[in-house]
Order: C-alpha cells, then structure tokens, then sequence
C-alpha cells in the first residue's frame, strides 16, 4: 500500500512538468502587461521598465520559465507581483476556506442524495421515483450563480437566517458563514450523487446475492442495509472523486458571489491584475491536488471493493 | 405425509408484452430424505417453481397467482407474508443458486456470510458464528478452512465458491434445500465433485433436496424422484428408474432421444423440432402437442391434459394418449 502511494506521487513529476509547460505558455499569449497592472496608469516608462526588471519580465521567455521551476522546487511557487508575498503562502491562507467548501459541500450532497436516491430507487417507475427525479434535473438545470442570488434573497435578505457572505473566525462561525456557498455547490453534487446511486440500487437490487441474502432469511431492512447499499455506495465514491476535484478549482462563481476569500476567487483575481506568478502558482497547485484527490478516490475504492486492487 | 406438496401452483411473471404464466398448474410432491429432480428445457418454468417456494425472483416482477406450497408442519408458504416467510427461509429451506460467483456477496468476507444465516436465526456471538462457519467448512471439504473464513468470494476457485454456497444452505440443518442447477455453471469435474458432497450430506443430515437441472445425467447419478416439465407444466413424474427407463410422455422421450447414446455418435440423437410455445398465449390442449411426433386433432384441444396414472403406481404423465408407439425410446 505504502509503496503504490509513494509510485503515484513519484508519477506527479512528468504530470507537473507538462502542466508547468502548458501553463506558462497559455500565459505568455495572454494579452495585458503585469507591470502596467500593478503600477496603475500614472506611472512613468522608466518606472515600468524598473517594474519589469525587477519581476524578472524583461528576460528571455525560457529564462523566465526556469525561473518559475526553480520557485516551484523551492516551494515558493512565486512571489506575486500584486500581494508581493509568496504564491504558497496566499495559497495556505486561502485553502481552508476552499477546503472547507468542499468536504461541506459534499457532506451535504451525501446527507440530500442518500435519502432521495434510496427513496427513488425503492419506488423504481412509480410517481414518487419521477417527482424525485424532476426536482434533481431541476436542480441540476439550476446555474449555480442564480441560485446562489435566491438564496442571498430568500434565506439571507428575506428571512436573515444567514450572513449573505464573508467568512468568521473558528470552526463553528464557518460551518455557520460557509453554509449558503457550500449548499449551493452541494446540490449540484447532490443531483450527480442521486442520480448515480438510484440507479446503482436499482442494479444491485437484481443481484444474485441479494436473493441469496433474502434465502438466509433476513429482513428486508438487513438485506438493504447490509447487502444492497454497501455494493452500491461503490460506484459513488468515483463519483465524488471527479466532483471534489472539479470543486477545488470550481468554486469561482460561489467564492466571489458569497465573498469567500478562496483559491477559486484568489484565482480570478490574480487574472484581472495579471499577477502572473500567483496564476501560475495556482495553475500547478490545482494539477497537484487533482493528482492527490485521485489517488485518494483510488485509495478508497481499493478499500470499499476487495476486487480492486491499487496499481 | 410428505415433506413438501406443491398443489397446482401458477405463478406469473408480468412484462410488457404481457402476463407470462411461467408456472401453470404444477403439482408435485418431495418426501423426507429424497432427492427430487426437475428437469426441463430453459424457460420451461423449473427454476420459476423453485423460486417460488421461498417467493425470489431476484426483482422480477412476478407473484404466485395461485395453488399451494404445503411444507409439513409450517402451512402454505404460497399465502405467507414476508414476515412469515423470514423464519422459513435458511431455516426450513434453504436455497443454493446456480452462479456461485454471483450468488455471494463480492465485497463480504465468506466467514461473515456464513455466519450471517446462523445469526439470523439464533441468538448466538459474533465468535461462536464464525466457529459455526468453520465447522460448516469443513463439514464441505473445503481445504484449509481458517484460511478461507477471511477470503472474498473472488478469491476462490467456482468449485470453492459453491462448497461455502452448500455450507451456507447446510448451516442451519433445513428440512429442504432447493438447489437451482448448483453445477451448470462449474467445470465438469468440479461438476461431479459437488453433486457427490450434496448426496453425502443427504446422506448424513436426512435433507431432502429438490434439483433443478437440464441435465438427465446429472439426475439419473443422483435423484430418486424426478419430474419432467414442458411449457411451465409438469408433463411426467415418477422415481428416476420408471421416468428414465420407461418414459411414457412423447416429450421425455424425445428428450432422452435428444441425448447422446452410449456411442455418442451425431446419427444417435434426434432433435426435438420446433421450439416451446410462449408462456403469454399458450396453445390451447397438450404444450408439446404442435412439436409432437404422435399428436392427433383432439391433442390440440381443451385445457392442457392433467398428470395421470401410467401402468405403475406413482409414475403420471399428462398424455391423453393411451399407446404412444414405441418407436424412440
């Protein structure tokens, strides 16, 4: 085990070479200056060109990249033009709201999807399974932006049960202040989940040994609980692994709508002022945790259904 | 009084084309300590009559319509609601499926599994179970059994896999095991292997089995009473020496000239033309009538003929004919 861990993290190298590559490129076309940004309209050409020395800007485009190597094996990742700080310690800042809105948001797609999805599966091509499943692809219709501005409306301004964003201090003040974000990003997870988990019932259902679990005698409760929804519970757990990493990067809309100061909304804002190393920073630190997330999922299958092995 | 009696079952199974009466009227009877073979080809109602005894269809949508499951001394199991039926199931009668693969669960611990029937029904310790289980496989001839208590079902060989099945059926001593062709999806040697383990354990425990198969091999080495079934409907039923040696029904006949002979060269066998009626709409009079060598207009007429005498006590068969020509058997 221990060993196929330390193979999959030796295996980010080439990955974050390749990604370090695409990324720096994809910026050196992108239009816009990062001296001119972060010095403001007023400032002279020799103040720009004194800018652009001193972030490394005037050197050959090759020179700059082993530079930005360099950063990235130093751990640095950068410092950014705008925060004049290291990329990885804005990153730190930031990831635990980030972080925080994850595992939230997909406690609470669990917490919604499992109810619905057993409930569907148990009323499979009745009225109860299609009401389910038309309020889930409503839900999955639903932009998420929109959304977020009903809920701002609604349980925010309307009904002042929530803060309409912003982050607290403390665990308990951000399971409060982190609920609306993570509620909205939730309920997409949530459809995904739903729709997944009905259906991989519905197939476990028809399995052999479920009858057999049955000619043993059991209930029909320790027949669902122990059999059926182990088995099925499987399949969700990919599920959750491509939306997780989908989230950490994703959140842009939700972190700027609610004000949480994120990776997703460090991320845009790093883009409006060219902060071109935090940009870059960001680009690798998502490739990194995209690669974690899924050893992480590969892990877990691994332990969930025996058949698997991690390779 | 026998063990089981089944008196005229039907039960259906709904789809969209229809309501397909996959069992039609099937009467038969299993006495303590038999083995009792129902052999038929695929989708003539054998394994939807074995199923309805313990009411699994594996999420089919089916019901037993009508008729009665009488086991000795519990009632009607056709009537009986779930409840009910959860103290009959594992420890009156138990059930060996024909996938050993599929028929356990993948991502559970055999041990555990073994150890789920016998915890179901008695108030007994997680440690006492699984000792139980231990027993039970050895009890199967499976090697090296503690190994085997922590293994997962893919772990093992099919053979394996449908020894802890058996010890799963053995583990509360039932009265009945309905094995549903526990070997058709096995290696023939295993074939042979586990046909003998569930003799002997007849043997020794006093169970009575019913197997369902398509193999009249399986059933001459091995049963004592036999039932032939067509089209959802027993056609012919006595001890395995009247039905094999002296069948009277044309379709056993054709079946048995359907096999290899001893010779086993291809001229031997005779193919059975046709192929069985849909189960939605049956044909009106005898099922084998449009297939049947012998069949004349008033076959083909009526409700399907019932089981009756034929010469020796205890062997019936549903041939309206009184002398069918000797000509294939």
């Amino acid at each position: 085990m221990f060993q196929v861990i330390l193979k999959r993290l030796l295996m980010l190298v080439p990955v974050l070479i390749g990604i370090t590559l695409i990324g720096f490129l994809l910026l050196q076309v992108m239009p816009g200056d990062p001296a001119s940004r972060a010095m403001g309209t007023r400032a002279s050409p020799e103040e720009l060109e004194a800018m652009r020395r001193l972030w490394g800007l005037d050197q050959p485009v090759w020179v700059q990249y082993l530079y930005f190597l360099r950063d990235c094996v130093t751990g640095s990742f950068g410092v950014s033009i705008f925060h004049k700080l290291p990329v990885i310690d804005l990153v730190a800042a930031r990831l635990p709201f980030t972080l925080g809105i994850v595992l939230y948001s997909t406690l609470i797609a669990l917490l919604v999807a499992l109810p619905f999805a057993i409930m569907a599966a148990l009323n499979r091509g009745n009225p109860v399974d299609s009401a389910i499943r038309q309020v889930f692809v409503v839900l999955i219709a639903m932009p998420p932006f929109w959304l977020c501005y009903v809920l701002i409306l609604w349980l925010a301004l309307g009904l002042g049960w929530f803060p309409t964003g912003g982050v607290g201090d403390g665990f308990a003040a951000n399971v409060y202040r982190l609920f609306l974000p993570s509620l909205v990003v939730g309920l997409s997870t949530a459809a995904l989940i739903q729709q997944s988990l009905r259906s991989a019932l519905i197939d476990t259902m028809k399995a052999d040994y479920v009858d057999t679990a049955r000619a043993k005698g059991l209930n029909g409760r320790a027949v669902f609980l122990r059999h059926i929804l182990p088995n099925s519970l499987i399949s969700t757990i990919s599920i959750i692994g491509v939306r997780v990493s989908w989230i950490i990067g994703g959140t842009v809309v939700v972190e700027k709508i609610f004000s949480v100061p994120g990776l997703g909304s460090l991320l845009i804002d790093a883009i409006v002022s060219r902060d071109l190393p935090v940009i870059r920073g960001l680009t690798v630190f998502f490739a990194i945790m995209v690669v974690i997330v899924n050893l992480i999922t590969d892990i877990c299958y691994a332990l969930a259904d025996p058949r698997v092995r991690l390779e | 009084m026998s063990l089981l009696s089944i008196r005229d079952l039907r039960t259906e199974f709904s789809g969209p084309a229809g309501i397909a009466r996959a069992v039609d009227g099937v009467s038969f009877d299993v006495e303590p300590g038999e083995i009792f073979g129902i052999v038929g080809e695929s989708g003539c109602g054998k394994s939807a009559t074995c199923r309805s005894i313990l009411h699994l269809f594996g999420g089919a949508p089916a019901r037993i319509a009508g008729g009665q499951i009488l086991l000795e001394g519990t009632g009607d199991i056709a009537r009986m609601t779930e409840r009910d039926l959860s103290r009959v199931r594992g420890r009156e009668v138990a059930f060996i499926f024909q996938d050993p693969l599929t028929a356990l669960n993948p991502t559970m611990r055999i041990g555990k599994q073994i150890a789920e029937v016998i915890r179901c029904h008695r108030k007994v310790s997680k440690t006492e179970a699984r000792a139980a289980a231990l027993d039970l496989l050895r009890e199967v001839q499976v090697t090296s059994p503690e190994r085997r208590l922590d293994a997962y079902p893919h772990e093992l060989s099919g053979g394996l896999r449908q020894r802890v099945v058996i010890a799963m059926a053995l583990a509360l001593r039932p009265r009945l095991i309905i094995a549903d062709e526990p070997t058709t999806a096995l290696d023939v040697t295993v074939q042979d292997q586990i046909l003998r383990l569930l003799r002997e354990r007849r043997d020794s425990t006093g169970t009575s089995i019913i197997l369902v198969t398509h193999d009249l091999g399986v059933v001459s080495q091995i049963c004592d009473r036999m039932a032939v079934m067509y089209a959802g409907r027993v056609v012919e039923t006595g001890s395995v020496r009247q039905v094999l040696d002296t069948p009277s029904h044309p379709y056993t006949r054709a079946l048995l000239a359907a096999l290899p002979g001893q010779t086993g060269r291809e001229r031997d066998l005779t193919p059975i033309e046709g192929s069985p009626p849909g189960l939605i709409s049956p044909p009106p009079g005898c099922r084998f009538a449009p297939r049947c060598r012998f069949a004349r207009p008033e076959c083909a007429v009526g409700q399907p003929p019932a089981l009756h005498p034929r010469g020796e006590t205890a062997h019936l068969d549903a041939c309206i004919l009184t002398e069918v020509p000797d000509v294939l058997a």
